[in-house]
């Protein structure tokens, strides 16, 4: 099994459901290179889970292809197409009567691991998704909270290695703190593991904070545009675009860059500036609200240690 | 079948058996008597126990296959479930007495007959829980089955057939309990079973025998439900998880 991971191309892929007027997914062409995360989000009636199912085949092409690697699915075998892509869903799908070592080792069994891999591979997975590899492996799904649950999908998705990841709004169903957590985790993981991720969401924040790429569907189906967060926030395709992503885009392009981005002015080095102190990775927006919340016009950046990086004015902040 | 009994005790005063042979409490006619029942459990109640459990388990048996078979058909084919069910229902409707009248003339005074009937009676509830419990398999499970590449017959054996259990379970233990009952009616047709000495007891009015065949049946039914329970615990330990 390919354990690098793949591009992943939309050839005018189409899907038009029989008797329903206007496609689901209509003529979509975009290349996601491997190794990145693409998300699809738009409106209901998007089209963004009936592309993203087109990828696994559970849902048939009308016509078009799809190829991962350049070789089209329709030329894969169904099941090992499957068994070669990750996939997680909202409602995450644990089987109930399975322990969670079970869950996780559903395609490594199929594919005819042994024992002592599957075990060891468990223990790593559980590690990697931060559950305890002892403890947790012999529980039951009931006895995990929600996040806990959605650990468990994601490590499943990635049991075999897989070069793909197609992840269907796998925070959705989650409350916003442990979602905000999970969503950190998961690009902790993403810098470590470089798979290729096809990722949908309805909300625009999420895409623009796990996405290297947006993918933005409009009704019926249709692409509207596909590019980095940043150029989409700066430069909305048309008037669809610039309404999906909101009247405060301006804000939103500020969580994409942190403190430590920007050019600093050089702090005293006893550090006795009276201003607010920040670490490098917060974002520049997280940085904003404070400095309007506590009506300052400058912040202390500071290193992982706490020692002091230098100044930024709320004018550095908005250059 | 000793009915000549029934007749003679019709005209006066109860029957006693083993007249002027019976201990003190059968001969006072006893509400219970102990002495009788060590006495005949060798040669009377032991055999029709021993009866008993092999109609009960014959039937839930082949109850079972064939409740299997019509519940996938009926799963699978969601146009059969309709015409399947209200089948299983009519046969539980039929009043058993009725349907040993009906079955005589073909299959005689036979144990055929007595499981014929017994078998009817089990489909009604093994097939309705068996596929409640497919029905019931998470929408969400079988999606992530199939994404993961598992075959259909992998799914079945290895996702739907271990989530409807528990509801398999539940009407294995209603089937078994209410075919240990009905079980005791079998004794109209045959000399066999619970029914025997219950039915016995009745014609020459002797609440011993009747009671201890009543007591006996009742038994058996708790011993096999609690043994079908613990059983359904060691398979399926994660459905006791809330």
């Amino acid at each position: 099994m390919p354990t690098e991971a793949a591009e992943l191309v939309f050839d005018e892929a189409t899907k038009v459901y029989e008797g329903r007027e206007g496609a689901a997914v209509d003529h979509l062409s975009l290349t996601v290179p491997a190794g990145e995360i693409c998300v699809l989000v738009g409106p209901s009636g998007g089209g963004k889970t009936t592309a993203l199912k087109l990828v696994n085949r559970l849902i048939p092409l009308t016509s078009g292809d799809i190829r991962i690697d350049g070789k089209s699915i329709l030329e894969h075998d169904l099941t090992q197409l499957r068994r070669s892509i990750g996939y997680v869903i909202q409602q995450v799908g644990l089987f109930p009567h399975m322990t969670i070592e079970g869950n996780i080792a559903t395609v490594p069994k199929l594919l005819g691991w042994s024992r002592r891999r599957i075990s060891e591979r468990v223990g790593e997975l559980l590690e990697l998704v931060g559950l305890d590899p002892e403890k947790d492996r012999k529980r039951f799904p009931a006895e995990l909270s929600g996040g806990q649950r959605q650990r468990v999908g994601l490590a499943r998705a990635l049991a075999a290695n897989p070069p793909l990841m197609l992840m269907d709004e796998p925070f959705g169903a989650i409350d916003p703190i442990v979602r905000a957590r999970l969503q950190d985790e998961f690009l902790r993981l993403q810098q470590e593991l470089r798979k290729t991720v096809v990722f949908v969401t309805h909300d625009v924040d999420e895409a623009i904070k796990i996405g290297d790429r947006i993918a933005i569907l409009r009704e019926g189906g249709r692409l509207a545009q596909y590019d980095t967060p940043g150029h989409i926030l700066e430069q909305p395709a048309d008037d669809f675009v610039a309404e999906f992503v909101g009247r405060d885009r301006g804000l939103k392009a500020l969580a994409l860059r942190t403190l430590g981005d920007l050019t600093l002015a050089p702090a005293r080095p006893d550090g006795e500036d009276g201003l607010p102190r920040l670490a490098a990775e917060t974002s520049v927006r997280d940085a904003l609200a404070l400095l309007v919340a506590e009506r300052r016009d400058a912040l202390l950046v500071t290193a992982e240690d706490g020692s002091p990086l230098g100044i930024a004015t709320r004018e550095d902040l908005l250059r | 079948m000793s009915g000549w009994l029934l007749a003679a005790g019709g005209g006066g005063g109860p029957v006693i058996p083993n007249f002027g042979q019976g201990s003190a409490c059968e001969r006072s006619g006893g509400w219970f008597c102990t002495d009788w029942v060590r006495a005949n459990w060798d040669s009377t109640l032991q055999p029709a126990l021993v009866q008993h459990i092999e109609l009960t388990v014959v039937a839930v048996a082949v109850g079972f296959v064939i409740a299997s078979v019509l519940a996938l058909v009926g799963y699978r084919w969601r146009p059969f479930d309709l015409p399947l069910g209200v089948f299983t229902d009519f046969l539980y409707t039929i009043p058993s007495l009725a349907l040993f009248t009906l079955l005589v003339p073909f299959t005689g005074l036979t144990v055929t007959t007595v499981e014929i009937a017994l078998i009817s009676y089990t489909l009604f509830v093994l097939y309705r829980n068996m596929v409640a419990g497919l029905r019931g398999v998470p929408e969400e499970a079988l999606e992530v089955a199939r994404g993961m590449g598992l075959t259909r017959v992998q799914t079945f054996f290895r996702v739907e057939l271990p989530l409807a259990s528990p509801a398999m379970f539940a009407g294995l233990r209603i089937a078994t309990v209410s075919t240990v009952s009905i079980a005791t009616v079998a004794a109209f047709v045959i000399p066999k079973g619970l029914g025997e000495p219950i039915l016995t007891g009745l014609q020459q009015s002797f609440g011993t025998e009747i009671l201890a065949g009543s007591l006996l049946a009742i038994l058996l039914a708790l011993t096999a439900d609690g043994l079908l329970a613990l059983f359904q615990r060691g398979v399926t330990p994660w459905s006791r998880i809330r």
